[in-house]
């Protein structure tokens, strides 16, 4: 089996495997100890600092960074925890770029802000490293709580909560816990199994019970929940996929680029994965991106993003975008699907151009055709599973407060949840404040 | 282009950066690369008495303190003098000074303190034509233990009569390097004068210990689990330097003996300021051992530039210039009113000015939701610490107040030039005319 970059259809092993695996290391490599001590030394430990503000964890990033100025890293890792302590993947997908590093006075200042980032990660993986889990649970407080989904939300809430001394039973409809940090993260920005190590790392808190396999419609009910529990939080994610609605939809080759990410992370052996030569993802967002610029790095001859409104309303950040591009993927703007061509797989795409009107997309009647073996569908997930009776608003479970929902005793946060973006990092903040919430309530 | 030459104590060089007296001037090897990457002087490292030399640790004798970037701020050592034969380094010194007659080339020695010891090596040093001597008062470590060295430097009366040994036995300049571990500057400098010394050099290296190894307890750099105090150098010590330099520049009863200023010198803007403050011209140690011989070439360029830029045609046209600007609190002028102001556009609202004033000083920096930091200025007393915490340069001014404005924190209008010495407060006050 000899397959290239030019071969036909969808084909695994387009690129050598030395070559697949450079491709697939880490975006962003860590500091060695040096080279963390002098991007620290540019944190200027500002007052009331605004990172620290625009952070959804709200981490003390001055007190982090001074930490490991001074040579202490593990410290530095304690002061990120306490707020986030999925700090370790966030400090790998976070799109600092809009977060923390955005609001930094040096971004301000020079256009280079201090690299967060990266800083918190060289704090984290040195205390990981050490193999040991920083907290201690308080005394027994005899309460139990029913954690559904144990994605970012899910597991910050069940740690927050197992922290306070509540008995935690933590659930998931698939059979690993994680989340789309496991399922969903690009492969380039967690590297070596982090995902699930960091999820071992996290449960050595004691007092969770993990339960995989097991979900909302899948074996669980939430009355049943209620009633055996004191109190429930509901982190299940978007589960489901909105539809294309484009004519050929179905056809062979086209797929949710969520499914592809997804089976591309669980792969053993990314030479054995299959895609197309010529590959189309549709969308704009960070998934759209992460499909594509995967597609490439496996070796798809030639990648196009197809968005339907203008560039500048991209989900995907400026800097997603600049990696999409230095990756050789081709981004078009103000183009929508209106029909797959192929016999019986998809050969080809058609794409209609498109203006907006005030916030009207038309479309301008003019079309073109891309080559298409392998078309991605990543124009949005959608809330799935969510139990009846919970009042949903706008697509998601509506909460109030730290992730109070409409019906008593049931919290929600995450993805699944109204309210803030959704990110690895929003996720792990709704997530602990309903556990502090969770706290006051049970503990009246 | 400006003309670097200098002349000190008649003795020319083509620029005023001569090495110091160190590991860099240990041997006609060195010496000899120095002068062709363009050092404008040496003075050899320091010489002992005939007879078997001293000998160093065979461990670590350095220790240093940097900056984030590994840059070096601080050097410490625990070396001593020459540890090779005096015989060798004399025969090297005659050699080096017949090939290179228009660098400068001064020897430095130290040898115990009885006039037999020293009326046995001066002749021999004279036989090299080496241009003057430089006597070591200054080793803060071992040699001091041993009566030489710091030894000497901290005792006046001694410092007057070797001077005038040397003046009595040797013909050619005689220079006192002094030691910066007193604590009045003035007084071995005045004691070099007494003895007709021709110029004093200063600083030498300043009793330290630059970290403690926090697993063994034990201060660096160490040997075998002990550690002691060694000297320190470098950028770190330029203050400290500076200021002596000063103080003997402008001392009455030293006024006009030449300086050649040593001292955490490192760039071309470090020499200068030490020339303004009265140095005829500059020795580096630490810059040398830093990033090798070539720094020199900084140093060379830095200075005439700045010397064109200024107007300067020779270095003689600035030493010194700045002494009269050096004087004691008591004469500065109380109705010198200025305000901190924070130029908005170059802020980058990091609150490092706010965080500074409020807890540490004045309260006199307001901060709104928004971030904007502005002065309060019926608060502010001028005191500069906003500007030097803040991390852009230029960002923060101190606007003086013009004569006849009041002075919103005190409610009382700028007046004329007026110091502590007439001020109503001062006790011991002199009656205004
Ligand atoms: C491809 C892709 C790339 C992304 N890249 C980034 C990135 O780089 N940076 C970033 O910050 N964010 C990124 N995100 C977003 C981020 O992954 C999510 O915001 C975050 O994972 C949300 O966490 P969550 O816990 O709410 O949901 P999820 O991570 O989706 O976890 C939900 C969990 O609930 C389980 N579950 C679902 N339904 C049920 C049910 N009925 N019963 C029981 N369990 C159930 C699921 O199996 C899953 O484990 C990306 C998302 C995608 C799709
Ligand atoms: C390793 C070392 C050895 C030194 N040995 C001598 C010496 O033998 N004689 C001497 O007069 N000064 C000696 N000094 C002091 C230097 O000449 C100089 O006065 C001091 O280092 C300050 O200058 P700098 O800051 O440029 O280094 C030594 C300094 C160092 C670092
Ligand atoms: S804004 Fe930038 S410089 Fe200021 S504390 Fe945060 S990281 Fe440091
Ligand atoms: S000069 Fe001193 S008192 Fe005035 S604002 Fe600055 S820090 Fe405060
Ligand atoms: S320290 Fe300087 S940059 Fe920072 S807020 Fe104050 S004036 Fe602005």
């Amino acid at each position: 089996m000899s397959n290239s970059q030019t071969t036909p259809g969808i084909v695994p092993a387009r690129l050598p495997g030395e070559q697949i695996a450079r491709n697939f290391a880490d975006l962003h490599a860590p500091y060695d100890a040096h080279e963390a001590r002098v991007a620290a030394d540019r944190c200027y430990f500002c007052h009331d600092a605004p990172c620290m503000t625009a952070c959804p964890t709200s981490i003390d990033i001055p007190l982090f960074i001074r930490q490991i100025a001074t040579g202490t890293p593990e410290a530095a890792a304690r002061t990120i925890f306490e707020q986030n302590i999925l700090g370790g993947m966030c400090a790998r997908v976070c799109p600092t770029e809009t977060l923390c590093e955005e609001a930094c006075v040096r971004e301000a200042a020079e256009g280079k802000p201090v690299e967060i980032g990266r800083l918190q990660r060289h704090a984290t993986d040195a205390l990981m490293a050490r193999n040991v889990h920083p907290f201690t649970r308080a005394e027994p407080t005899g309460k139990t709580v029913a954690v559904v989904g144990a994605g970012p939300a899910g597991l910050a809430c069940a740690h927050r909560l197992a922290m306070k001394g509540h008995d935690v039973t933590l659930y998931d409809m698939r059979a690993k816990p994680g989340g789309l940090n496991e399922f969903g993260i690009a492969a380039y920005k967690s590297t070596d199994n982090f995902a699930q190590a960091e999820v071992d790392w996290l449960l050595r808190i004691g007092g969770i019970t993990l339960e995989t396999g097991k979900g909302l419609g899948q074996g669980l009910d939430l009355n049943d929940l209620q009633q055996a529990f004191d109190a429930v939080f509901l982190g299940i994610g978007l589960a489901g996929v909105n539809a294309l609605r484009a004519e050929g939809e179905d056809m062979g080759g086209v797929s949710n680029a969520v499914d592809f990410i997804a089976e591309l992370r669980q792969s053993a052996d990314l030479t054995g994965l299959p895609v197309g030569r010529n590959v189309v993802v549709i969308g704009g967002g960070m998934t759209a991106v992460d499909a594509a610029v995967q597609s490439r790095l496996l070796g798809a001859e030639t990648v196009t993003i197809a968005y339907r409104r203008g560039q500048s309303r991209m989900g995907a950040s400026t800097f997603e975008q600049d990696l999409a591009a230095s990756k050789g993927v081709r981004i078009m703007a103000n183009v929508r699907p209106v029909a797959v061509h192929g016999a019986g797989a998809a050969a080809e795409i058609e794409l209609e151009y498109t203006t907006e009107e005030g916030d009207r997309l038309v479309g301008t009647g003019e079309t073109l055709r891309l080559r298409a073996d392998q078309v991605f569908k990543a124009i949005g997930q959608t809330l799935e599973g969510a139990p009846e009776g919970i009042q949903i608003e706008g697509g998601k479970i509506k909460v109030w407060d730290a992730g109070r929902t409409s019906l008593p005793g049931v919290w929600a946060g995450g993805d699944c949840a109204g309210g803030g973006e959704d990110l690895t990092v929003t996720a792990v903040a709704e997530g602990r404040d309903a556990a502090e919430d969770i706290h006051k309530v049970l503990m009246g | 282009m400006a003309d670097l030459t200098t002349d000190f104590l008649g003795i020319t060089s083509p620029n005023p950066f001569w090495l110091a007296s160190a590991p860099p001037t240990d041997k006609e090897y060195n010496v000899r690369r120095a002068f062709e990457a363009g050092w404008g002087g040496v003075v050899w490292k320091t010489l002992g008495s005939e007879g078997p030399p001293v000998v160093n640790v065979n461990g670590p004798r350095y220790g240093a303190v940097w900056g984030a970037d590994r840059r070096l701020l601080g050097l410490n050592n625990i070396e001593l003098i020459t540890d090779r034969d005096l015989f060798t380094n004399l025969e090297e010194i005659t050699r080096v000074k017949k090939d290179y007659p228009d660098r400068a080339l001064i020897v430095s020695l130290m040898v115990p303190c009885d006039e037999a010891s020293w009326k046995a090596i001066l002749p021999l040093v004279e036989e090299t034509g080496a241009d003057g001597i430089e006597l070591n008062f200054g080793c803060p470590h071992g040699m001091a233990e041993r009566g030489m060295g710091s030894a000497v430097g901290q005792v006046p009366e001694y410092i007057t009569m070797v001077t005038e040994w040397c003046k009595t036995y040797y013909s050619k300049p005689v220079i006192v390097k002094l030691t910066p571990n007193i604590t009045d500057i003035r007084h071995p400098a005045r004691a070099a004068h007494a003895g007709k010394c021709d110029a004093v050099s200063l600083i030498n290296t300043i009793n330290s210990i630059t970290s403690v190894n926090l697993d063994m307890l034990c201060p660096e750099p160490m040997i075998d689990g002990k550690g002691t105090h060694g000297g320190y150098c470098g950028p770190a010590v330029k203050p400290i330097a500076l200021n002596m330099v000063a103080e003997i520049a402008r001392d009455p009863d030293t006024r006009g003996l030449p300086i050649s200023a040593i001292g955490g010198v490192t760039t071309w803007r470090d020499a200068a300021e030490f020339m303004v403050m009265g140095a005829g011209n500059v020795q580096v140690c630490t810059a040398a051992m830093t990033y090798g011989f070539k720094v020199v070439q900084e140093m060379i360029s830095g200075l005439s530039q700045w010397m064109d830029e200024k107007g300067y045609a020779a270095t003689s046209d600035f030493i010194g210039k700045g002494v009269p600007n050096v004087t004691d609190w008591q004469y500065l002028n109380l109705n010198y009113v200025t305000k901190a102001r924070i130029n908005q556009d170059d802020c980058i609202k990091c609150g490092r000015c706010f965080a500074a004033c409020e807890d540490t000083s004045h309260q006199a920096i307001a901060m709104s939701d928004d971030r904007t930091f502005t002065v309060i200025e019926e608060e502010c007393v001028a005191c500069n610490l906003c500007v030097n915490v803040c991390p852009v340069e230029g960002c923060i001014d101190m606007v003086e107040l013009d004569k006849g404005a009041v002075d919103p924190r005190t409610g009382e209008t700028v007046g004329d030039y007026a110091n502590w010495t007439t001020h109503p407060n001062n006790p011991s006050k002199v009656a205004a005319e």
